[in-house]
């Protein structure tokens, strides 16, 4: 379905995930993440790169690997992205929501 | 996909087996990753999971588990269980399931709580320091039942 957000018309699923992460930009990302009251900070961006960076080379996505990945733990991984962290997340950086249990 | 009516999940652990502590370990886990909350109850031989000395070294059942296609005679020879428990353990670090004591961690670090159960603990004769740093606390059933505490609250038993 079509969405309208920061000025842009972008394509996202049923659960509001981009499609086409070509139609991603900070700006886009800026604005879903207030959607799920987040306000984005420097942190919350280094988290974004890292998530883009294994989404590029298309290695999943895990709490574990959150936990190995040297940005950030994962106390704080909870806090700036509350309420479920991989799903809010995955969904500002504009990559699909992780498939995995783990 | 709507929104889940589930708000809060209560675990409690009464096996010392490895693939039922996974089995409270992933829902848990993954309760908090979808923002419900969770909370851990280990009483009896679940007790196991949260005890320093033992919680790494845990096992699958290969006697009395029909799951594991082993004959029962064969399951209760010396090192059955010890081989099968190292085979699952290979598969699992495939799919990079951690192990016990690092989703412990990772459990205490995604706010989840971890509670003894107060007549194991003193049936066991466990101190505090035999038990994980991560735990929350000691509590009895009835403490435990105060904990589901709003809406939307539901109670496993493993």
């Amino acid at each position: 379905m079509k969405k309208i957000i920061a000025q842009k018309e972008i394509d996202v699923n049923e659960e509001g995930y981009l499609l086409d992460f070509n139609q991603w930009s900070k700006e886009i990302g800026e604005a879903l993440a207030a959607e799920n009251d987040i306000t984005m900070t420097d942190r919350h961006w280094e988290v974004i790169d890292y998530l883009h960076d294994k989404h590029q080379k298309e290695e999943p996505l895990s709490i574990r690997g959150i936990k190995k990945s040297g940005v950030l733990n994962v106390k704080e991984f909870y806090s700036l992205f509350p309420g479920g962290p991989l799903k809010k997340s995955t969904l500002i950086a504009g990559i699909p929501k992780p498939k995995s249990c783990i | 996909m709507g929104e889940t009516k589930v708000k809060k999940m209560l675990f409690i652990l009464s096996k010392g087996t490895i693939e039922n502590a996974y089995a409270a370990f992933v829902m848990a886990n993954g309760a908090r990753m979808e923002g419900i909350e969770a909370e851990i109850f280990f009483t009896f031989f679940g007790l196991e999971a949260i005890q320093k000395k033992k919680l790494e070294h845990l096992h699958v059942a290969t006697v009395g588990n029909p799951a594991m296609h082993i004959p029962t005679m064969l399951g209760g020879l010396p090192g059955m269980e010890a081989l099968a428990t190292k085979m699952m353990k290979k598969e699992m670090e495939k799919l990079d399931m951690p192990p016990i004591g690092e989703f412990l961690e990772i459990l205490s670090d995604s706010g989840c709580k971890l509670w003894g159960c107060k007549l194991a603990v003193d049936m066991f004769h466990l101190k505090e320091e035999d038990l994980i740093d991560e735990l929350d606390g000691i509590l009895t059933i009835g403490d435990f039942y105060g904990r589901a505490d709003q809406e939307g609250t539901h109670l496993l038993f493993i």
